[in-house]
């Protein structure tokens, strides 16, 4: 039993430096933009339940093999669908969600160019 | 009567953003994993609860005509409510076969609970860490999942099985 506890010990006291710092931010980037399906308004990374602990030790595993985010994404979107990532990619049926900035944005400059061009005009007049 | 492009512009905006909302609305914003109907399973090798040395992999499935596969747990209390009706399939349908996986359960604990309620499984395989369930897509038990030989999806339930769910399976089956 003691030996039992002083491994264990050990292996926690390690555990934290198995990933460097690089894969450490990776992770922590990765479990941001994935959503924990069963928690209220949560990502991986801020929640502690049993589904977000599995899908962290699942990452862990894909970013020791060397995958990259997008790999991780793909196969998490394979088994979840694309509500599993915060931001999804883009398709026929999100395209709105991509664009719609750069829409408001242009918008935007035509409504204060108009408001600007009609201030000039008041004050010439 | 002379409309300055501004209050166009404005008018517009107001309007897209309702419609944007409106349609946000409407959409069912609960999570659900019919997505999933469809596509196929693959992947994955399944350690047997009690013998480490036997495993199942999508291959061996292939020999089924339907396979359904069942994740549960000791723990876990609706597991039992859905446990009737995995042994009527099991003791009535020979075209189906199913195959429990154990998850995050002790061994001990999963052969009692089958001692006890009965055994409906073909196979029984352990995923003590979750690993596995990442795998088929599941994200709490029970989770049941209907394959053919194809290793299509063709049903997943979410929850118990319950007596609608059960009929359902037995008309894809029959």
């Amino acid at each position: 039993m003691k030996v039992k506890i002083f491994f264990f010990i050990i292996s926690f006291s390690f555990s934290g430096h198995l990933f460097s710092d690089d894969s450490q931010t990776k992770l922590l980037e990765i479990y941001k933009n994935l959503r924990c399906l069963v928690c209220q308004g949560q990502s991986i990374a801020d929640s502690n339940s049993d589904f977000a602990a599995t899908i962290k030790l699942v990452v862990q595993d894909q970013v020791q093999e060397g995958k990259t985010k997008d790999e991780i994404y793909s196969f998490l979107i394979s088994k979840y669908g694309e509500w599993i990532v915060y931001q999804p990619t883009l398709s026929k049926n999100n395209f709105l969600l991509w664009i719609l900035p750069y829409v408001v944005f242009f918008l935007g400059g035509l409504l204060i160019f108009f408001i600007s061009r009609k201030n000039k005009q008041n004050k010439t007049n | 009567m002379k409309i300055s492009i501004t209050k166009i512009i404005i008018f517009s905006s107001v309007i897209f953003v309702l419609i944007i909302f409106w349609q946000g609305l409407k959409k069912d914003k609960n999570y659900d994993t019919k997505s999933l109907i469809g596509s196929k399973i693959s992947n994955f090798n399944l350690m047997e609860i009690n013998n480490v040395d036997q495993y199942i992999s999508e291959e061996d499935l292939k020999k089924n005509r339907y396979t359904l596969i069942n994740f549960f747990a000791s723990w876990c209390a609706p597991c039992r409510v859905e446990h009737e009706y995995l042994l009527n399939l099991s003791n009535k349908y020979q075209q189906i076969k199913i195959i429990g996986i154990n998850f995050k359960d002790k061994k001990n604990n999963a052969n009692s609970f089958l001692k006890e309620l009965g055994n409906p499984y073909d196979f029984i395989g352990k995923d003590a860490d979750g690993k596995i369930s990442i795998l088929f897509g599941i994200y709490g038990i029970p989770e049941s999942i209907l394959i053919n030989d194809e290793l299509t999806v063709i049903k997943k339930i979410v929850g118990p099985i319950n007596q609608i769910q059960f009929e359902d399976i037995l008309k894809i089956i029959k």
